[in-house]
């Protein structure tokens, strides 16, 4: 193992850094420091100062390497930014798929170069416009997609062939997915040109974002499924996202982020490989979901870990043999637990650093939240500031020049370092439990989760921690923005068009379908090509997923805290 | 000792909305101010909300809403509160409500709404001087 | 409409309303005990305990669709510990069965311990006498998974449900004698992981070991295994729930009194005891008396004995010698 310093040189070092303490233990009488610990949003604990002392182990081939090298800490593109920026990929969802289709091609228009759809809640969870649980929530925080019809409607004018498309969607991923297909198939285009991605990550759903609709293990198999349906009929398709957004936001620690994310990712691989699919075949498929907080080295310490962990988990756990089995390849959303709606414009700034850092941590796709983000689903307006703020940072700051320019820095080393290892001390205890299923029955990602998010507002209560505007520079006014109203008649109309598609479809045929799904899910089948049929003929959303309803049971909140 | 009475609130999620962080902060929140705390989590609707209401005899409803369904979820908890006869049971929101929102919430019946800002103490402060165990 | 004749109606504010009143020590609610103690008997009490984490709250929600779809009519104690430091409580078993609550055959109540050990609180037997009272068929009580020693709800439960899961491995061997002669029915939840037939054998081995078990009429123990998350083994624990009612109420008739003067007695000492303490607590702590008693014990001044019989004389009017001698 060779390091990059030498014993000599580290001597010399160490001597300089102990005058220095010296002196620095003389300033403190007179000069104390501004607070008693310096601490990342999650409490990790930074030092004044890092050198060479601090990675004097660090082996560059070994540890780093250059990009598209293994471990890929460095970037897993060979030539990344430099050769292409990430994709700019704007998350948007309002009321009506007309309305949302309109927003796409603003955001097209305006530079973005992919999609990234949000549903409305009632999606999400799996029922229909006209469901009695939809009351109230129609159209209210993103598209309301109940048949192929909107689906239809949503992509309309829009290039599928040429442009990639994301859908966050967990629990109907696979239902939503055979509706992205069944589009892509009447418009003639081939399932080998279609290209996007899927949520599709349900493991955090148990753990976070609580968007559940069956147990865990039914869940995973859906999972699997569209895994296995991906890998042999839509090679250009991610099939899962594994996320550490919602993780994050449930009000997790950095390394927890990174922790349970990489760990939901090994269960994935596992229960794949279960089935008899090889590891070559699917991994270079598997993508990830990250969130930008606002303490920026500890983001870009965290994506670098998490390419060397994953890297050396699938190369030495699951012996894949193909490099693009070894790569993580990411998408990124800034922090939407970081803004305010107290003095929103700020919010401007922190996705800036936070976008900032997802760059320096070489993200392939990147969300930037709009400012009133916190408070309704964004303007038009406040999405272009966003996207621009991406175009800013790739055009106009000079980030992109040199990949992985914070790479050798004695701190971000440093914290890449400890990041990985307290990672992998979370992924140790997990694994002891039996992996992450085991771990989600015992509910301990939640209880950590859960602990972290108490931990935080106690702090930002206390003071200890600052948001600018809520505990800091604090006035009084109310925000001065304008916020999106969603049409109050939208409710009305879409339950309209969802009855009239269920008039003109040939019911018959709807419910044959659905039954040859049940029986598929009964006997093990992959429920892809029945969910094809199904949707075709234009069952809805909930049809299908009453179906899994009925079949598999449904899972209810444990309520931990 | 005999005679005094505990503060029971009820705290939960109204509605498909999975965002519970706030919901479980403000539940151990309220524990730790000494309140007897029903957590009844996500996915309930308004009669599953009510219905624990009136059997746990809770003085306050707490309710988290943060997806934008507010104008009907929490009208609908009143309506029930209402047709119960328990109109007395305080009726409390915390999350994201536009302004226009807040005051016709209120105007209806909503006691309170809590939005961004709001520290624990803040809130359990409030609830201990506005929030006293019913009689009957 | 008085009180008493709500709650026999099954007026679910005023049932609610009277438990608060007996939780909160109020003493009116008294009186409403006393009218409805003749209306109490009828429903069957199935306590259910555990330690944390073995899905006591799951098995409680399928128990109660099993009942509900033979038709009976349940209500629920749901009690959870409350914290030593702030007095607060998060009572969050009734997540687990928030289906039901809008089903009128249904009423579920969560009480807080509020610092009494043993897994109940001392107002639980008020509590379900009162959903006796109302009229429930069955009632389900779901304690705070305790540390062996003290199974309260034993004292108040027909059927003693005590459920465990795989791997308990050593935890097992560890469990003192209490819980086993205390449970008449164990439950061998999540019985899907590994270790379940391990820790089966080896509490079949414990019961076969166990004493004659006299003081439960020479019932055996069943052991069940249920995975209450996908509803299986229910069916299995709800029939052995069934048999153990059987041979308390009609295999043997002089068990049955022997078990019915126990319970009577073990409530009438309770109720004493807790009204005894009470009394002279309440009285010695407004006088002020109580804070210079300790006070005198920290300085070393007395005794706790002499101090003990010095109470004892004052408020029990036992000022007379034989009784304060037992106490020698």
């Amino acid at each position: 193992m060779s390091s990059l310093f030498n014993k000599k040189q580290l001597e010399k070092v160490r001597a300089g850094r102990e005058a220095w303490e010296k002196d620095l233990a003389g300033n403190l009488v007179q000069k104390p420091d501004r607070k008693a610990r310096f601490s990342t949003v999650s409490d990790l604990e930074i030092k004044s100062i890092y050198s060479p002392e601090d990675i004097a182990h660090l082996d560059y081939e070994q540890d780093l390497g250059f990009p598209s090298q293994y471990p890929y800490t460095r970037g897993v593109q060979t030539s990344m930014y430099r050769g292409q920026l990430w994709t700019m990929r704007m998350f948007a969802g309002l009321g009506s798929a007309e309305d949302t289709n309109q927003r796409f091609h603003y955001l097209v228009q305006q530079g973005q170069t992919g999609l990234s759809t949000a549903f409305h809640m009632p999606t999400l969870m799996g029922y229909d416009s006209d469901s009695p649980l939809a009351r109230g929530e129609c159209g209210k925080c993103g598209v309301a997609i109940d048949t192929l019809k909107d689906m239809e409607i949503l992509f309309d004018g829009l290039p599928i062939d040429r442009i990639t498309t994301s859908m966050t969607i967990n629990p109907p991923a696979s239902v939503i997915w055979a509706m992205y297909l069944a589009m892509g198939e009447k418009r003639g285009i081939l399932r080998s040109k279609l290209g996007g991605t899927i949520q599709n990550d349900m493991l955090k759903e148990f753990a976070a974002q609580k968007t559940f609709m069956c147990p865990i293990r039914p869940s995973l198999r859906v999972v699997t499924d569209t895994v296995e349906f991906g890998t042999k009929e839509v090679p250009r398709w991610n099939t899962i996202s594994i996320s550490g957004y919602h993780i994050r936001e449930a009000g997790s620690t950095a390394v927890q982020e990174l922790a349970f994310t990489l760990a939901d990712g090994l269960a994935y691989v596992e229960d794949a490989m279960s089935r008899g699919l090889d590891v070559d075949d699917f991994a270079p498929r598997l993508s990830f979901f990250f969130n930008a907080h606002i303490d920026f080295f500890e983001e870009i310490a965290k994506y670098r870990a998490a390419r060397r962990m994953w890297a050396r988990f699938m190369k030495e756990r699951f012996k894949a043999k193909n490099p693009r089995s070894w790569w993580l390849r990411f998408h990124t959303q800034t922090a939407g637990c970081s803004l305010t709606a107290q003095q929103p414009y700020n919010n401007v700034v922190r996705t800036a650093l936070e976008a900032l850092a997802a760059i320096l941590g070489g993200t392939q796709s990147l969300h930037t939240n709009s400012l009133d983000e916190v408070l309704a689903i964004p303007t038009a307006e406040a999405a272009t500031i966003a996207l621009r703020t991406q175009q800013i940072i790739a055009d106009e700051s000079g980030v992109t020049h040199s990949i992985d320019p914070l790479g050798g820095s004695y701190f971000i080393e440093a914290l890449t370092n400890q990041m990985e290892e307290e990672a992998l001390a979370y992924i140790r205890k997990i694994d002891e439990m039996g992996g992450m299923v085991e771990a989600l029955d015992r509910h301990y990602p939640q209880m950590e989760i859960a602990d972290s998010a108490y931990k935080f507002q106690q702090q930002i209560d206390r003071g200890e921690k600052t948001m600018v505007g809520v505990n800091k520079y604090v006035t009084g006014e109310p925000p001065p923005v304008e916020i999106l109203k969603i049409d109050p008649e939208l409710e009305a109309k879409q339950i309209a068009r969802l009855h009239q598609v269920k008039n003109d479809r040939n019911n018959k045929k709807v419910r044959e379908c659905l039954e040859r799904l049940g029986e598929a899910c009964v006997n093990n089948e992959n429920v892809m090509p029945f969910l094809i049929q199904a949707v075709k003929e234009y069952a809805s959303l909930q049809e299908c997923c009453d179906v899994y309803r009925k079949v598999f049971g449904r899972y209810r909140d444990p309520g931990i805290f | 000792m005999a005679g005094e009475r505990k503060l029971r609130v009820l705290v939960g999620k109204p509605g498909l909305d999975g965002h519970d962080r706030g919901a479980r902060i403000i539940a151990r929140a309220f524990r730790d101010a000494g309140f007897e705390v029903v957590y009844t989590g996500l996915h309930q609707t308004p009669e599953e909300i009510v219905q624990a209401a009136l059997q746990e005899d809770v003085d306050m409803i707490g309710l988290s809403s943060l997806a934008g369904a507010h104008n009907y979820l929490l009208p609908r908890v009143l309506e029930l509160l209402k047709e119960n006869k328990a109109e007395d049971i305080a009726l409390v929101g915390g999350g994201i409500f536009p302004d226009a929102d807040i005051v016709s919430l209120k105007q209806m019946g909503v006691k309170k709404l809590f939005t961004p800002g709001a520290t624990l103490d803040d809130i359990t402060n409030w609830v201990r001087e506005n929030i006293k165990p019913r009689s009957l | 409409m008085n009180w008493t004749q709500k709650i026999l109606a099954g007026d679910l504010r005023s049932v609610a309303r009277l438990i608060r009143d007996i939780d909160d020590g109020i003493p009116e609610a008294r009186a409403v005990l006393k009218e409805l103690y003749p209306h109490t008997g009828r429903a069957y009490v199935i306590g259910i305990t555990g330690s944390p984490g073995v899905g006591k709250s799951t098995l409680v929600d399928r128990m109660i669709q099993h009942l509900r779809a033979r038709g009976k009519t349940v209500g629920i104690l749901a009690v959870d510990p409350t914290s030593p430091f702030s007095g607060g409580a998060i009572l969050g078993d009734r997540i687990r069965m928030q289906r039901h609550s809008t089903d009128e055959g249904v009423f579920i109540r969560s009480m807080a311990t509020r610092g009494h050990f043993g897994g109940l609180t001392p107002s639980t037997r008020g509590a379900i006498a009162v959903l006796d009272a109302m009229g429930k068929d069955y009632i389900l009580v779901e304690t705070v998974g305790v540390g062996q020693d003290e199974i309260e709800i034993v004292r108040s439960a027909h059927t003693t449900l005590i459920v465990l899961v795989p791997g308990m491995g050593d935890d097992i061997q560890a469990i003192k004698a209490g819980i086993l002669e205390v449970g008449d029915v164990f439950v061998i939840n999540k019985c899907e992981r590994e270790g379940a037939q391990k820790t089966r054998q080896e509490l079949q081995m414990m019961i076969e070991m166990g004493k004659d078990r006299k003081a439960k009429g020479g019932w055996k123990p069943l052991i069940f295994m249920t995975e209450a998350v996908k509803n299986d083994g229910l069916e299995a624990l709800m029939a052995g729930i069934e048999e153990h009612r059987g041979f308390l109420f009609k295999k043997d008739p002089a068990y049955l009194s022997e078990f019915q003067y126990s319970r009577a007695r073990m409530e009438l000492f309770d109720l004493v005891r807790q009204d005894v303490i009470q009394v002279i607590m309440d009285h010695l702590t407004q006088t002020g008396r109580w804070d210079h008693f300790v006070q005198e014990l920290v300085q070393k001044k007395t005794d706790p004995y002499t101090l003990s019989k010095e109470i004892i004389a004052r408020y029990l009017n036992a000022g007379n010698e034989p009784i304060t001698d037992r106490l020698e």
